[in-house]
């Protein structure tokens, strides 16, 4: 067991790997998602950009728009969580290591609470449920206050099956 | 049919909305509550880089807007809507390289509230990809020389 690793070779193997996980879609980079970490936990940030806009007279931010920046934290997080035990246990080489599957959305329900303001949006996913094969994760997006919502959601996920080499009896 | 087309007006409308623009939607046909709008297959909106599957997400536009312009075309002409809530299955990957339709009706509406129901299809019209529920406010226009 290493004790007291040098930070910035904790920091460089942390981000090196979520820069990996969010470098890789296409879909995030279109919508212009980043992903502040401290320590394992993730806040997404969606920087205000005209064409998220949904409605021109309000600039008020597109409710697809908003449900792709919900999905997106959601799917960051449990891939995310799935991969930080074997992050820090040294069992995965984040630089060079082939990521594993991203979960499949199975279904994802948006309670839009008020209207997406013209501004920089965040927001955080917690997963209330992670089995084997099944995740429920909400996830909640605010602007300027982190009391005040602009948007929330559920979702369900089936999880990418863990290869544990033959050990898939009961999958 | 009064003499400005609405569903030409609605088109105009829908097709002036930036991030619909982003995703290059057209609508496809609208009236009476009900609407289609498709949106062509793009490499920038894909979720999964190891399938090319495009993200549930840009489907959940997709749909979100398709119900927002079926509640703009109900005969009961509201002046605005805004969806509350828009809860979508993901029945199977939309196959990567193919368009994405979808249609929405607006099945029911109250003083202040329309129910819509939407499928998403890709070019394979016999098993959907998606299938949506959604509320969405009613905005009514106040009626002219009100009560008081």
């Amino acid at each position: 067991m290493k004790r007291h690793e040098p930070v910035q070779v904790v920091k460089t193997r942390r981000d090196a790997l979520l820069a990996r996980l969010i470098g890789t879609v296409p879909y995030i980079g279109f919508l212009g998602v980043t992903i502040d970490r401290r320590g394992d936990e993730l806040t997404a940030v969606l920087p205000f950009n005209p064409k998220l806009v949904g409605n021109p007279a309000l600039q008020a931010l597109h409710g697809g728009a908003t449900a792709s920046f919900l999905e997106v934290t959601s799917i960051v997080e449990l891939s995310w969580a799935s991969l930080w035990a074997d992050l820090e246990a040294g069992v995965i080489d984040p630089e060079t290591d082939a990521l594993p599957p991203l979960p499949k959305t199975i279904d994802f329900t948006v309670d839009y609470l008020r209207s997406g303001l013209p501004r920089d949006a965040y927001a955080r996913a917690r997963i209330n449920r992670s089995g084997r094969r099944y995740a429920s994760v909400h996830v909640e997006a605010w602007q300027d206050n982190r009391s005040r919502l602009f948007a929330q959601a559920t979702g369900h996920f089936l999880m990418p099956p863990k290869d544990d080499s033959g050990n898939d009896s009961s999958d | 049919m009064p003499p400005a087309d609405p569903a030409k007006i609605a088109r105009q409308f829908i097709e002036a909305i930036p991030f619909s623009k982003a995703l290059s939607m057209s609508l496809d046909e609208i009236g009476d509550g009900r609407a289609v709008i498709s949106m062509p297959y793009d490499a920038q909106l894909v979720g999964d880089p190891a399938t090319g599957v495009i993200h549930g997400g840009a489907v959940s536009a997709l749909m979100d807007t398709c119900g927002g312009a079926a509640v703009m075309s109900h005969p009961d002409m509201p002046i605005a809507t805004a969806t509350i809530d828009l809860r979508i299955d993901y029945m199977r990957a939309a196959s990567p390289g193919q368009r994405i339709r979808t249609e929405a009706s607006c099945y029911h509406v109250t003083r202040s509230v329309a129910f819509v129901r939407a499928t998403a299809w890709d070019e394979d019209a016999t098993r959907p990809v998606a299938a949506a529920t959604g509320a969405f406010t009613f905005q009514r226009a106040k009626p002219k020389g009100g009560t008081p």
